[in-house]
């Protein structure tokens, strides 16, 4: 099966997406081989559903969104791995919430893994997963120099192998 | 959810999910397309030989499309659809 990337966005949408190329400056391919068994590997997971802990957490910034539509809230959160799902909230203006506040694991699914990690597939999950919000300036300068950085820092912290990014 | 985009733009593993927006591992509470779609991502993690490794899940959504496709969807428009709708009734008039 060959998955149809755009079945089920608006079709006023497509040209924006499709056959757009790299961005510039990233013409080149990105390789970093992954070197350990997965069975002996600490993996982490990253959702760009903003989601948060509704409780600990401040909501990712929609007012300045809605202020500035062409901008999107670049932080990061950090979640425990072993959260629940009245934990969270989501703040993403381009989604609807129902399902992910139904079942989280649906963008972030941490039980899903501490399932694969127990069955021996996967050595281990980072003790806290990342979460962003999708919507992102077309530039991305706060991501490349912040965002990005920071996160690759909380990952290395939490002495992952590997991340799954999992885009909303 | 858009897999040829993400080759586009030089990711180096990619898993593509013929699934609405928001349901990156699936269907609500159901765990079991949750792992073997997570299953999926870390298999091509470890095991892809080299930068653009592309493997699509082979599932059907398992909602009629029309009702997938409005469901996803936020119950007002985004700010920037927002906008961009209000520019092209302007266009139009």
């Amino acid at each position: 099966m060959i998955v149809d990337s755009y079945r089920f966005l608006p079709r006023s949408f497509r040209p924006f997406y499709e056959g757009r190329g790299p961005f510039r400056g990233e013409e080149e391919p990105v390789w970093a081989p992954f070197t350990k068994r997965l069975a002996d590997s600490r993996i982490a997971l990253l959702s760009s559903a903003g989601i948060y802990l509704k409780a600990s957490q401040p909501s990712f910034d929609l007012d300045a969104e809605r202020a500035r539509p062409e901008w999107g809230d670049p932080t990061w959160r950090e979640i425990p791995a072993s959260f629940e799902p009245g934990d969270v909230d989501v703040a993403h203006l381009h989604l609807s919430h129902d399902d992910m506040l139904t079942d989280p694991e649906i963008a972030l699914p941490a039980r899903a893994m501490a399932g694969l990690v127990e069955a021996g597939v996967v050595g281990g999950s980072t003790s806290a997963h990342v979460t962003v919000m999708g919507y992102q300036d077309r530039r991305l300068t706060d991501w490349k120099e912040k965002t990005s950085v920071e996160i690759v820092g909380f990952l290395r912290g939490q002495e992952a192998d590997g991340l799954v990014l999992a885009p909303a | 959810m858009m897999p040829a985009v993400a080759e586009e733009r030089r990711t180096p593993r990619v898993v593509g999910v013929e699934f609405p927006f928001g349901h990156a591992f699936g269907m609500p509470h159901d765990g079991a397309m949750h792992r073997r779609v997570l299953e999926l991502a870390l298999r091509v993690l470890a095991g892809a030989g080299g930068s653009g490794a592309r493997v699509d899940y082979d599932a059907q959504w398992p909602v009629p499309e029309r009702e997938a496709y409005r469901a996803w969807q936020p119950k007002e428009p985004s700010p920037i659809v927002k906008r961009l709708l209000e520019r092209r009734a302007q266009a139009s008039t």
